[in-house]
């Protein structure tokens, strides 16, 4: 924890954050390596000798392991290379998806079982995790809710949003601004996850800014911390804070 | 010329009359007949007094050590070099130090007084010499005469024959040419060191312009323009270019002169200068110039001062000079002057019987400008009281002023005292987006997905771009293009259809208005100045002051008094992304919206008259008014400069074209070519209505972006003919009924003067309409008062609009400071205090005597009464429209919704072509879309009063309160009905539409189970363990069952128990439950009971026993099974448990054990999870699988077994899979 001064008091939770991260990066970074027509074909044959000799065993798993890759990834480029070796058709993405949600899809037995223990073991990648982490920011989202119902701020959220046909919608819109220390909000965007830089800047390119050009200046919480010096456009409108704001000021409807 | 003036200071003619006899061409009756005498056959001279005085002046000047922001290093020993040059003194403009004064052998005495009297910033009949030299000889031909009459009354002098007006009129000289008077700020061309600001020649523009060089900019205040003084060998005449050829008695009066002059300047003594300093180099450091003091007893000659400055304040007056404020700079600058430059002692000595001519100079010292300096502030003291307060506290505590005038001093004093033109400074500028408005930016304003999903895109990449700009535009060495272009084309490459075209020039235009006009936006960069730091700093800390102005290398960017059109501040992100976007079709649809903005806002119904309200309560109204008109106004001269950017854009060049056929050509050209907005309708429009105040303003700044070609087009010349008499009629001391509120003139002077200098309004122009300014009458509609009429303008909005009057002020304060003005000085941003957005243009009547009742009632009343009712009637007639959308049409809509499920029930789950399905809903439901009316009618009837009432004072009478009531009424009434009746039945079609859609895409498994999913009972604190918690809890426990794992690892029995318990508590609360997480338990759940079958969990404990016993395998296959019945509210994909892969688990055990799959299907069919036929189907095809053989004869056992339990259909079952056939049968969707 003393290499982390930064984040030292924040929880477990935000340690897996962070290492769920940087191991999504390392993916990144070796995606292209592990997609190459070469590695696909010995990937595929290793995979075919594996359950040649032990169908029981975790062949599948193993070789992601080794080759430092996601299991669910490494299961997926299997499967892919086993559909295109046994169906007419290329698999759609949809298909493949599909199999991998729910691996008794697959023909082959063998390979089903070998996929489906992929994805359990996978702890950053796959339907499974996906569907935790969506979880966990829904999760934070009605946490929110409740933290604004609680505090008598009227909003609309994402739905109301969408209805209205906005193109670009935050959690949730302020019907009526306030001031966080002694910033504007007009939106607040919940982040189930540690700011770091590289997803902060994807964030900030793809959503924040987005949400700036439409509604004005707004709040970003990030449940699980985040880099302090990322907090550097407060000036211009957006404010990150690692938990729901104390200090909100209200516009007062009393006459002057 | 010199004549007149001569006249004048031998008090021949009285000032009074002259000025008569300049500003009007016609005698007056006041004239006494000797004075006509006198002038009237100068009368061909006429229009050329004035530029001729006012160069006149500047040369007299030009000896006074520069003071205003273009100040020069002195050149070491330059005046010494040049003896007997009172004209050429150490002045120059800025960026010419090195060669302000090349030491020049003048060849003869007689050339030299002539070079020093072309020293002066020169206006007026221009020497021939621009003609590329053909300068003297051109003096030869053609009639002379008109010195004759002169010449009489000077000396008698006989011959010479009086020449034709007509002809000094038609072929006057040209003074343009810019190679040897090239403005200042361009580069020089010849040996001439310095520019010359620019002159005023009254030349005609079609004669001589086409061989003239090109102006490429302006910047300098004009008394340190004195130009080159380089002399022209071809040049040996001095003012007397304009003179027709053959005028044989000035130009020999004119070498008298001469002559008598050096004669005097070889007697005279030393001169007054205290301070001689001839040859000595000076320092060249600004800041180190001390003045000298200027004393009352030292002036040389009061009477002839007092003259000359009569009758220049009196051509102030008659607005004959084109800059106002110009010209108060100038004076300003004398009033400043530090010290005289030394000449010779000879050169300037005034001989006694000389004073009253023109032979010696005027200022003879700093004593004589200073004098003059305030004499004139005396007379426009009624200018000056209307300076911004920081200039009135200048201009009253200068020590000079006050020596020379302690009567001006005393009434500045007051004057200030009493001042409430307070400056502000600017806040630091931020930008701020346009906020997205579903009315406008939705998927329903656009044609297509692909383009409402392009815009999106595009509106976020102009904000990338704009808070790039903002970060990098201040660093050195960034470029808007290499930086952004290739961005900004590209994004406009993607704007194909028109319609996303003018999506976003609403957002371009709509960010301009917010980023240039907002207080941040318009204060620093509206000045166009950086932020101050002097200003901030009080002027006694002059130590620190000064050191600091030393510390500031780079000049403040300021353009002196007559800046050229720039883009400050934010405005100039908008320019660089025109120019880097070079999109013809944005610039077409820029334009368009632009025009339109502008003709809206400059026809806005702003403040009528109030009549007679001595109470507090106009005050009041009057800032409002005041505010709304400058909001108004600001915006519209920001959308008039880009509007005028953008008009003239394809036709701006650095020059005007080379040639007099190219020009014809052109002309030709541009003459068919119909104006971007009619601007000459709109100005006429504007002075008949007397609104002039509001659309002058922003026409100079369209103007002031036009090309060189632009006014010699008939259409523009139109245009500025009119703008030129607006100009002279705009005299300030004129007060009374029916006359333009002071400020407001001055603010148009202010503008005007300005217009006037830019270089590509022709130099001339100001002095040759003259002609017809008799004939200029606008034809106002007498009964109706105007905007002009009223004080509209204050301190704030001049200022804002003109900061270059701000000069004025920082000329004063680096008096103060006692440097030069050029590093600084006091110069506060003024912010205007308006920033409200503009409100909807109000609706109008137009129709009935109702309407015309309706204004005559208003007519009388306050102008707050008027603008509440427009603003209830507003309101109420868009809320109206709004509320009939939430009620007739939402239940129109649902009524829809409804007549679909029943024909999708009746015509099956595919419900036929929506299209068709559209279309009969809708001729079912658009008829009930006429209620829409009455039901509009009664809101506003209901709503409008009482919101009149809440607003407009208790005290209203009763009678006045109840017809604003009314007319709100109807006019609410009035504008929802004409959009409901307009709109109605498109607008049910449309959300008719999308509700069809959204419940046909609704179709399938989700819609039936949304109704009653969310929430948990009131009293439920929520403490039930996290969805993604259970979900990775559960993760662990199939990754354990899945393997691989280490031999010791598993769970306890305890721990699963309590995992469906939880699981059992989360699936009550749901709090926290999102569909995707429900669904995935559902799987996961499906999946464990699988394993529990199996006996594939590996449970903790001895190593002997690695399973679950059977009891506890059972009673957790009882718990999930409440679960799936109970708890899960979506559907669990349970015939999982017979997928061949799970059932396959059992194929590995050993020995296998069936009873548990058994159990688990009868407890299913029992609790009506699934049906019989349902798991019958699934064990059938289970059998088609490949299996081992044994495992396939257990397997047709248990199939068999299960059979042969008796089956009770349950009457409730079955209705329950009529309705749901597909419970339980449906995949988890994720």
């Amino acid at each position: 924890m003393e290499n982390f001064p930064s984040v030292s008091s924040q929880s477990q939770a935000t340690l897996l954050s962070i290492f769920s991260q940087e191991y999504q990066k390392h993916i990144k970074r070796t995606h292209a390596k592990h997609h190459t027509s070469e590695a696909i074909e010995s990937y595929y044959q290793r995979y075919l000798n594996g359950v040649g000799k032990n169908g029981a065993a975790p062949v599948l798993l193993e070789l992601a392991n080794e080759v430092d890759y996601a299991p669910s990834l490494m299961a997926r480029i299997i499967l892919e290379r086993f559909l295109q070796e046994h169906e007419e058709t290329p698999p759609s993405k949809s298909v493949i998806n599909s199999m991998l949600r729910d691996p008794s899809q697959i023909p082959d037995g063998v390979l089903a079982n070998q996929v489906y223990q992929c994805v359990v073991n996978d702890c950053c990648y796959g339907p499974l995790v996906d569907c935790i982490k969506h979880a966990i920011g829904h999760e934070h989202e009605v946490l929110l809710r409740d933290l604004l119902l609680e505090k008598n701020l009227s909003f609309l959220d994402e739905d109301q949003l969408r209805a209205k046909g906005y193109d670009k919608t935050p959690d949730f819109i302020l019907q009526v601004p306030v001031a966080v220390e002694g910033h504007i909000i007009h939106w607040i965007e919940s982040k189930a996850s540690f700011g770091d830089e590289c997803s902060h800047h994807a964030y900030l390119h793809d959503q924040f800014w987005s949400y700036w050009n439409r509604f004005g200046p707004g709040l970003v919480i990030y449940w699980y911390g985040f880099i302090q010096e990322l907090d550097c456009n407060r000036d211009r409108g957006i404010l990150l804070k690692a938990c729901f704001p104390t200090d909100i000021v209200t516009l007062c409807h009393g006459v002057a | 010329m010199a004549a007149v003036l001569e006249s004048l200071l031998r008090e021949e003619v009285s000032v009074a009359a002259a000025v008569r006899w300049i500003a009007r061409s016609a005698q007056s009756s006041e004239d006494d007949p000797g004075e006509a005498a006198a002038l009237s056959p100068l009368r061909p001279l006429r229009k050329e007094f004035v530029p001729f005085l006012l160069n006149f002046l500047r040369e007299q000047s030009s000896r006074v050590l520069p003071q205003g922001p273009p100040t020069p290093a002195k050149a070491p020993g330059s005046s010494a070099a040049l003896p007997g040059r009172p004209g050429g003194p150490p002045r120059g403009s800025r960026g010419a130090r090195s060669q302000l004064f090349p030491p020049t052998q003048l060849p003869s005495p007689a050339a030299e007084v002539p070079s020093a009297r072309r020293g002066g910033r020169r206006r007026g009949p221009g020497p021939a010499r621009e003609r590329g030299g053909r300068g003297p000889a051109g003096l030869e031909e053609g009639a002379g005469g008109e010195g004759l009459p002169w010449a009489a009354s000077r000396r008698p002098r006989g011959s010479g024959s009086p020449g034709s007006p007509s002809l000094a009129r038609s072929d006057p000289p040209n003074l343009s040419n810019l190679e040897e008077f090239p403005p200042v700020g361009s580069v020089p061309l010849g040996p001439a060191g310095t520019k010359p600001s620019r002159r005023i020649n009254p030349t005609p523009v079609s004669e001589e312009r086409s061989l003239s060089k090109p102006k490429t900019c302006f910047t300098s205040p004009p008394i340190n323009c004195v130009p080159s003084s380089q002399p022209s060998v071809l040049d040996t005449s001095p003012w007397g270019h304009g003179l027709p050829p053959g005028c044989r008695s000035l130009q020999e009066e004119r070498e008298m002169l001469r002559k008598e002059r050096s004669k005097q300047l070889q007697q005279s003594p030393t001169p007054a200068c205290p301070t001689p300093e001839s040859g000595s180099p000076l320092p060249s450091r600004i800041g180190n110039l001390t003045a000298e003091p200027a004393d009352p007893a030292g002036v040389s000659s009061h009477r002839r001062l007092e003259l000359v400055a009569l009758i220049y304040s009196s051509c102030l007056a008659e607005n004959l000079v084109p800059n106002l404020f110009l010209e108060l700079f100038f004076i300003l600058q004398l009033l400043t002057a530090r010290r005289m430059v030394a000449v010779k002692d000879s050169d300037l000595e005034p001989s006694p019987g000389a004073l009253d001519s023109l032979e010696s100079p005027l200022f003879q010292s700093v004593h004589d400008c200073v004098f003059f300096a305030v004499q004139v502030l005396e007379h426009q003291f009624q200018v000056l009281s209307c300076l911004d307060k920081g200039t009135l506290k200048l201009l009253a505590e200068n020590e000079r002023l006050l020596c020379f005038s302690p009567a001006l001093q005393g009434r500045l004093q007051a004057a200030y005292e009493s001042s409430v033109a307070k400056v502000s400074l600017a806040m630091p500028p931020s930008a701020q987006a346009v906020s997205f408005q579903p009315e406008t930016d939705n998927r329903a304003n656009f044609s297509s997905d692909r383009a409402f999903h392009t815009f999106k895109k595009q509106r976020d990449v102009f904000y990338e771009v704009l808070r790039e700009w903002e970060d990098h535009h201040e660093q050195p060495g960034w470029d808007f293009e290499k930086g952004l272009g290739s961005r900004i084309r590209a994004m406009m490459g993607q704007l194909s259809a028109a319609c996303s075209h003018s999506h976003f020039v609403r957002l371009f235009q709509k960010q301009l208005l917010q980023m240039c006009q907002s207080p941040g936006g318009a204060g620093g960069p509206v000045l166009g100045e950086a932020p101050d730091v002097l200003s901030m700093l009080g002027a006694d800390k002059l130590g620190r002051l000064r050191r600091l102005q030393e510390r500031l290398v780079a000049p403040q960017s300021s353009g002196g008094p007559c800046p050229p059109p720039t883009f400050p501040g934010c405005q100039g992100f908008f320019r660089d992304f025109i120019l880097s976007a070079s999109s013809f079709q944005f610039n077409q649809h820029l334009m368009d919206s632009l025009s339109l903005k502008i003709r809206e806002l400059n026809g806005l119904a702003l403040p009528q008259p109030e009549p007679s309200d001595e109470d507090g309560e106009s005050d009041v109204d009057w800032q409002g008014e005041r505010r709304q008109f400058a909001v108004v106004l600001l915006s519209l001269r920001l959308l008039a400069k880009f509007l005028g950017f953008v008009a003239f854009l394809p036709y701006r060049g650095p020059e005007p074209p080379p040639t007099r056929e190219l020009q014809d050509s052109i002309l030709a050209l541009r003459s068919q070519v119909p104006p971007a907005l009619d601007v000459l309708a709109l100005l006429q429009q504007g002075l008949r209505a007397r609104r002039a105040v509001l659309t002058v303003p922003w026409l100079v700044e369209f103007l002031s972006l036009a090309d060189h070609i632009v006014p010699m087009l008939d259409y523009y010349r139109s245009v500025f003919t009119l703008l030129l008499h607006l100009h002279r009629s705009l005299v300030l001391s004129k007060e009374g009924e029916g006359e333009m509120c002071f400020l407001n003139k001055l603010l148009l002077l202010a503008v005007l003067g300005w217009l006037f200098q830019i270089p590509t309004v022709p130099e001339d122009l100001f002095f040759l309409e003259e002609g017809q300014l008799e004939a200029f009458e606008v034809d106002t509609v007498a009964s109706e008062h105007g905007l002009d009429g009223m004080p509209v303008v204050d301190q704030h909005l001049l200022y804002t609009c003109c900061p270059y009057i701000g000069e004025l002020r920082k000329l004063l304060a680096s008096w103060v400071s006692g440097s030069s003005a050029r590093s600084g000085g006091f110069v506060r941003k003024i912010t205007p205090t308006t920033t409200t957005s503009l409100g909807a243009q109000p609706p109008r009547t137009t129709q009935g005597l109702q309407a015309q009742l309706a204004q005559a009632f208003f007519h009388n009343q306050p102008p707050s009464l008027r603008r509440t009712v427009e603003f209830v009637a507003e309101r109420i007639g868009s809320n109206c429209v709004k509320h009939i959308k939430a009620t007739l049409v939402a239940d129109l809509v649902r009524q829809a919704e409804s007549l679909l499920q029943e024909q999708l029930v009746m015509q099956g789950q595919e419900g036929g072509d929506p299209a068709q399905l559209l279309e009969s809903l809708c001729s079912q439901l658009c008829p009930h879309g006429a209620q829409a009316l009455t039901q509009g009618r009664e809101f506003c009837q209901k709503k409008s009063p009482g919101a009149v009432r809440a607003l407009l004072p208790e005290e209203t009478p009763a009678a006045v309160l109840s017809s604003a009531e009314h007319i709100a009424v109807g006019l609410a009434t009035e504008k929802a009905c004409a959009w409901l009746s307009a709109n109605i039945t498109a607008l049910i079609r449309r959300e008719v539409k999308a509700a069809v859609s959204r419940l046909l895409r609704a179709q399938g498994p989700e819609p039936a189970a949304r109704g009653e999913r969310r929430g948990c009972s009131r009293a439920c604190e929520h403490h039930a363990p996290l969805p993604s918690h259970l979900i990775s809890e559960i993760k662990d426990v199939l990754s354990l069952a899945a393997g691989p794992r280490d031999p010791e690892e598993g769970v306890s029995p305890e721990h699963l128990e309590q995992l469906l318990g939880q699981l059992g508590q989360m699936l009550q609360c749901r709090q926290f439950l999102c569909p995707p997480a429900e669904q995935h338990l559902a799987k996961c759940s499906v999946e464990l009971a699988s394993l529990l079958v199996a006996d594939q969990i590996p449970v903790l404990g001895p190593p002997a026993q690695h399973q679950l016993d059977r009891g506890q395998a059972r009673r957790l296959l009882h718990m999930l099974l409440s679960l799936w019945k109970d708890n899960f509210q979506v559907p669990v994909p349970l015939q999982l448990l017979l997928s061949p892969r799970n059932v396959g688990l059992l194929a590995d055990t050993r020995p296998r054990e069936w009873d548990l799959l058994l159990f688990l299907l009868r407890e299913l069919v029992e609790k009506g999870l699934m049906g019989q036929t349902e798991i019958e189907a699934c064990l059938g095809s289970l059998r088609e699988a490949q299996w081992p053989g044994d495992f396939s004869e257990e397997l047709a056992t248990l199939f068999n077994l299960f059979l042969a339990e008796p089956h009770v259909p349950e009457p409730q079952l079955r209705a329950c899979e009529l309705v749901q056939p597909n419970r339980g049968t449906v995949l988890a969707q994720s």
